[in-house]
């Protein structure tokens, strides 16, 4: 009798873990993208392990491409001093480039909420599968979050104009081709 | 005895004055001007009209709407004819319903014309979206009402070719079910456009009685018309009286139309919502970036001086009972619902389009054409159905031997 | 025209009344008297996919593939719209024409950007929306935009108003077209409010070589002229398992789109509704679109 009671809650728990196991290998796959790294500019440390940390916040010397324009913040607000390959939070935890979306939370808090559960940002890949998470920076220059403008693509043809187009050419945005009409004039 | 029948029909039917042969070959030439214009757009398209996304329905759809009103009003006809036996009208009849196979005939030609793919109509009948769609609606009234007037029309024709009187115990079936089915041919019609909440400039709760009302102008003052140009050309013998009763008819209808239009605009300009777009469009235009769109503009107000002109004129007794000023009168009602129940109704319920857009359809040449032609195809069909009635009537044309022939009195 | 040209065009328009030219004759009266799709046994769907791929492979060179599988089972789609985010680049317009195979001429476009100038008055009619904008850059200052395309409607007026069902709602929400069975009468875009279905008003024409291969029967496959067609959330890509997301929602430069399962509580469209106030277009017309704009700012 107590045997078979054994044999029973084992045979349970296993059919329950099964589940459990078989339910987390469907869930997707959450890949996030990697930070677009000007070419030649990581790791940090190739150049700042030699280098002595200045923490005064000045105007710099070197990296003059970057135009800080984010609220009142400067360099090492974001990157650390002691590790120039990692981020740090307002706390000093180090994070790694790859997982900036938790330094960038920490001010935007609303957002990087509504980006975990989809609603902000961009996915791709498959909506009942593996997806893509864009990290903020894909989208967001860090040193100057605020959207560029764009060039928009052609003015759609109004009704008396449907058939004076005289071809489509290829645009290439983001490795995907899309074709655009080219108007008669 | 049906072989005789017959050629004595075709004898009937190629015999008759030069002005018969002239507006035969002028009728030709439309026909064969519009079948060779409708080729084109069969092979082409549709992109040979002027109607695009924006204003998907156009010219077809306007006359077809125009023209469903004309089929419908044989019942200002039957009305008095059959239940009062009103005797003058009663002898008329017979020209009103077949005024009514003459629209509806041309009717089905312009949705066939306004189709992407024609061939294809049978579908409908494989799957009919019904009760939900009420075009498969409108596909079974006009049908429907074709069947009634024809049978109408070839029974008391038949009983006349064999020197009879129709028999009352048949003609009341058909006469009871067509009252109905002329009503419902508007209504069902009125529907189609008034059910689509997507328009607001149709989706009044009006749009069915004015097409009534509009209709019993359009087809009467149509009639008044042709039975004139009938009796001067043809032996046929049409009454004063008959024509005025129907111009009296049309006064009582005009004002009622006149009546349901003005408490259309009357709301839709003293609220002034944004569904005004539509019916400012009609009157004074829209402007949008800049860009006065009023190409309907003259043309509304046309047609709404054309109403209210007549209306006084039929109203009048006096102008009325003069033949010059009731036709001018009976032309200006042709003019003025033909525009306002035709364009001036389905264009702008396109105008601004869903998305806010506005595009000025006027009708393509090839719409135009191929519209003149099936005008020419319903006036050679009236044509030829009054060359067979006739000589019937008259006892030319016979099913009866020679021999037994005694001429019947002429109707 | 002369005669022998008139009674020449006259042939070709009587032919063209029931057959386009260039095919052959047991294929142009299989054509004919192809079946309503939805009463097709799955082995007849495949055939006639069959015979269409072999149909465009003989007429361009160029293989296809046309899928017919039928809805995935607790799918229904939802869109999310974040009106915040839109700047007006048309990426979208064109992801979709790319992907769906729309005709490049006559021109073809299932969406339609519009721009608002702020504070004008916008969401019933739409009257004050410019579709025609021109900028050298976008969004133009003081501009706002929104894209509009087939918003599946629950209660969808084409599919009440269509005389012969030849468009209707899937069980996974999309609302579809047998081209084949449609008739061209139209009535469905007088019906629709959003401006979302289309007319071929022309034969339409897309290069083979920029063809997508990747079709379905109900979605992208070859369309010819005369039938009228529309957005089908991308049926080819997203009714797979797994499935991608629909083009315009891939090509968004500012992860404005969304899109998933409205009855998984943990899709970012579900999430969309649970966490920020949306709407739907027109509500006043009780469509009940499953299409839902929001605001994330």
């Amino acid at each position: 009798m107590r045997h078979k009671l054994i044999v029973a809650a084992a045979l349970a728990l296993f059919v329950i873990a099964a589940g459990i196991a078989s339910a987390e290998d469907a869930l997707p796959k959450l890949t996030t993208t990697t930070p677009p790294f000007t070419e030649g500019i990581f790791p940090c440390t190739a150049c700042h392990a030699s280098m002595p940390p200045n923490k005064e916040k000045r105007t710099l010397s070197f990296h003059t491409e970057i135009q800080l324009k984010h609220g009142d913040n400067w360099c090492l607000n974001c990157h650390d001093a002691a590790n120039r390959d990692m981020l740090h939070m307002a706390n000093g935890d180090l994070i790694p480039f790859e997982k900036l979306y938790q330094v960038c939370g920490q001010c935007h808090g609303n957002i990087y909420r509504d980006w975990k559960i989809g609603i902000h940002g961009k996915r791709v890949g498959y909506w009942n599968g593996d997806k893509t998470y864009y990290l903020c920076v894909n989208c967001h220059d860090p040193h100057s979050p605020k959207f560029k403008p764009l060039k928009p693509l052609p003015v759609p043809a109004g009704p008396k104009e449907i058939m004076k187009i005289k071809g489509t050419v290829p645009v290439v945005i983001e490795d995907k081709k899309l074709y655009v009409p080219e108007y008669d004039k | 005895m049906t072989a005789a029948f017959i050629i004595d029909l075709i004898r009937h039917i190629t015999r008759g004055n030069k002005l018969y042969y002239a507006w035969l070959s002028v009728l030709g030439l439309v026909i064969a001007a519009g079948a060779a214009a409708y080729f084109g757009q069969a092979d082409k398209g549709l992109i040979v009209t002027n109607m695009r996304d924006q204003v998907s329905w156009g010219f077809y759809i306007s006359n077809f709407t125009f023209l469903v009103g004309v089929a419908a009003a044989a019942v200002m006809l039957v009305i008095p004819s059959y239940i009062y036996h009103f005797k003058p009208i009663k002898e008329i009849v017979l020209f009103g319903e077949m005024i009514a196979v003459m629209a509806v005939t041309m009717c089905i030609m312009l949705v066939v014309a306004d189709m992407g793919k024609p061939m294809y109509a049978w579908h409908i009948m494989m799957h009919p979206n019904f009760p939900s769609s009420l075009l498969v609606w409108d596909v079974i009234v006009l049908n429907g009402y074709l069947v009634i007037n024809l049978s109408a029309v070839s029974y008391v024709l038949y009983r006349a070719a064999h020197g009879k009187e129709y028999k009352m115990s048949i003609m009341w079936p058909i006469v009871l079910l067509s009252i109905p089915w002329a009503f419902s041919i508007h209504t069902v019609t009125a529907f189609l456009y008034n059910g689509l909440s997507s328009r607001p400039f149709w989706n009044a709760s009006i749009v069915a009685p004015r097409f009534i009302a509009s209709a019993l102008c359009s087809g009467p003052a149509l009639m008044i018309l042709v039975f004139q140009i009938a009796r001067k050309v043809s032996e046929v013998e049409i009454s004063n009286e008959a024509i005025q009763k129907i111009a009296e008819l049309i006064a009582y209808a005009m004002g009622l139309n006149l009546f349901l239009y003005a408490a259309e605009i009357f709301k839709e300009f003293y609220s002034r919502s944004i569904h005004l777009a539509p019916m400012e469009y009609l009157f004074f235009g829209l402007s949008k970036d800049g860009t006065l769109h009023n190409v309907l503009v003259p043309f509304t107000w046309i047609a709404l001086i054309c109403n209210v002109t007549a209306f006084v004129i039929f109203l009048m007794p006096g102008l009325r009972h003069k033949f010059t000023t009731m036709n001018v009168a009976c032309v200006m009602v042709l003019i003025g619902v033909y525009i306002e129940k035709g364009m001036g109704l389905i264009i702008p319920g396109f105008i601004p389009d869903t998305l806010g857009e506005i595009y000025d359809y006027l009708p393509s040449a090839t719409e135009l054409i191929v519209t003149a032609g099936i005008w020419a195809v319903g006036a050679l069909i009236y044509t030829l159905m009054i060359k067979t009635a006739i000589p019937i009537y008259k006892g030319e044309l016979s099913l009866v031997p020679k021999e037994q022939r005694r001429k019947i009195p002429a109707h | 025209m002369k005669r022998r040209d008139f009674i020449k065009s006259v042939a070709i328009g009587l032919g063209g009344l029931l057959i386009p030219a260039d095919k052959s004759d047991a294929s142009l009266w299989e054509t004919f008297f192809q079946k309503y799709f939805r009463e097709m046994t799955p082995e007849e769907k495949k055939n006639i996919a069959k015979r269409l791929e072999k149909e465009y492979k003989e007429k361009t060179g160029v293989s296809i593939n046309i899928k017919t599988n039928e809805a995935l089972p607790g799918v229904k789609y939802g869109y999310g719209l974040d009106l915040s985010r839109c700047i007006g680049c048309r990426r979208c317009v064109y992801a979709c024409v790319t992907e769906n195979n729309l005709s490049r001429k006559p021109q073809v476009q299932y969406i339609t950007v519009l721009e608002f100038k702020n504070g004008e008055k916008w969401v019933s009619d739409l009257e004050e929306s410019k579709k025609y904008y021109k900028h050298d850059e976008v969004p133009a200052p003081g501009h706002f935009y929104m894209p509009v395309q087939c918003q599946q409607c629950d209660n969808p007026p084409c599919v009440k108003v269509c005389p012969t069902k030849a468009t209707w709602k899937e069980p996974d929400g999309i609302v579809v077209v047998d081209y084949n069975w449609c008739i061209g009468c139209r009535y469905c875009m007088a019906a629709c409010p959003y401006g979302a279905r289309k007319f071929n008003w022309a034969e339409p024409t897309v290069p083979p070589e920029q063809f997508n291969p990747n079709t379905h029967y109900l979605g992208n496959r070859p369309k010819f002229n005369g039938h009228v067609e529309k957005c089908t959330f991308c049926i080819q890509r997203t009714r797979e398992n797994p499935g991608r997301y629909p083009a315009c929602v891939e090509i968004c430069p500012v992860g404005a789109r969304k899109f998933g399962n409205l009855l998984d509580p943990e899709s970012e469209i579900s999430q969309c509704i649970e966490k920020k106030r949306v709407f739907r277009l027109k509500e006043e017309l009780n469509t009940n679109p499953s299409f839902y704009y929001f605001f994330s700012l």
